[in-house]
């Protein structure tokens, strides 16, 4: 992680607002057609209350966690905002390691779990980043690198994707439709995709 | 006396509720709206709801009623957000509609009912029935 903290998140503002459109289309589907406008609107409030000077991982990400939570709106916000905030916690000392990125990945994980109560299978945020995280430490505890963990994150995340289309949503707002909400994948699982390509983007850059 | 906040993805909706229950309520009584975002759009914030639970509190508690899906999960976080920084405020949230439950919430809090009891005139507000059937 050479890059500084601020261009990964800004990586992340602008892969959302690159697909606000399309992530409020997924949502106009099966919920109430805000997701790409929440996380544009919390993303780029976010990228306002930090600078490219900003160098402590640690706190940076715990202001990324307040931002969402202050200003996304919908139940992304507090899941997101978990999501930050969890891994923020995670960090014990300066050196950043592919083991304390697990270690972040995992605290995330079941932030955002318990703030949800919702587990794999409910059409959530949960669909894309459980098997992203299981392919994650897989991928670094046999001994491949960073840039490898990452892709196999991706790739599980986007499987994760695929599999929201062919289940019923029971947790947020699609609920409500039922079986009608087959067919469609999630917008949240959509999202936590897009935010792990523009990781491993600016990793690459 | 126990506080009231109204957390709803509409600040006219929690607004309207909390003029409902002034009606019925004292004048003293907090009875705080926690609606919208900043920028007038529909959602739910969880530093603005900690805010009015913070506002609604006097010491005995408050009682917040919710309407949907993230207006749960940003209360509960607004909570986890408050213990953090070692509030000791008594906080419940009502399994209630939100506003029968603020209304039956609210009245027990101003003939001086204990945060339970709040807590618990509210969620029988769910097994009322409006038709009397
Ligand atoms: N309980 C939950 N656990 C995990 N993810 C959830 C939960 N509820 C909703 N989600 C995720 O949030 C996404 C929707 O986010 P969005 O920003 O549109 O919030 P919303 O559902 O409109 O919120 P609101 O409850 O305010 O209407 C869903 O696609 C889903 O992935
Ligand atoms: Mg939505």
């Amino acid at each position: 992680m050479e890059k500084s903290i601020y261009s990964y998140i800004e990586a992340m503002r602008d892969v959302i607002v690159e697909n606000k459109d399309f992530l409020t289309q997924l949502d106009a589907e099966i919920g109430d057609a805000d997701h790409g406008t929440n996380m544009a609107r919390g993303f780029n409030a976010v990228l306002d209350k930090i600078s490219e000077n900003d160098s402590d991982l640690k706190e940076v990400l715990k202001k990324v966690g307040m931002g969402l939570v202050s200003t996304v709106g919908g139940a992304s916000g507090p899941l997101y905002g978990t999501m930050f905030l969890k891994a923020a916690n995670a960090i014990k000392e300066d050196t950043i390691n592919s083991n304390i990125l697990c270690q972040m990945f995992k605290a995330a994980l079941d932030g955002v779990k318990e703030r949800g109560k919702a587990t794999k299978g409910e059409k959530t945020i949960i669909d894309a980043m459980e098997p992203a995280y299981e392919a994650f430490v897989k991928a670094i505890d046999s001994g491949g690198s960073i840039q490898q963990a990452l892709e196999n994150a991706i790739n599980a995340a986007e499987n994760g994707v695929e599999y929201t289309k062919t289940i019923i949503a029971t947790k947020g707002r699609a609920s409500y439709l039922g079986e009608r909400s087959i067919g469609h994948q999630d917008p949240g699982a959509t999202s936590f995709t897009l935010l792990l390509k523009s990781i491993l983007e600016n990793y690459l850059k | 006396m126990v506080g009231i906040v109204i957390v709803s993805h509409s600040n006219k909706i929690s607004e309207g509720i909390v003029e409902m229950c002034r009606e019925m309520a004292g004048k003293e009584q907090k009875i705080i709206s926690a609606g919208g975002l900043d920028d007038n759009s529909l959602g739910t914030d969880a530093v603005k709801i900690a805010n009015a639970i913070e506002k609604a509190d006097s010491g005995d508690g408050v009682l917040v009623l919710a309407d949907l899906g993230s207006a749960i999960l940003s209360t509960e976080m607004a909570i986890e957000m408050l213990l953090d920084s070692s509030s000791d405020i008594k906080v419940k949230i009502a399994d209630a509609p939100i506003v029968e439950g603020a209304i039956a919430g609210s009245i027990e809090a101003y003939i001086g009912g204990s945060l339970e009891s709040c807590l618990v005139k509210a969620e029988e507000a769910k097994k009322f029935s409006k038709l009397n059937k």
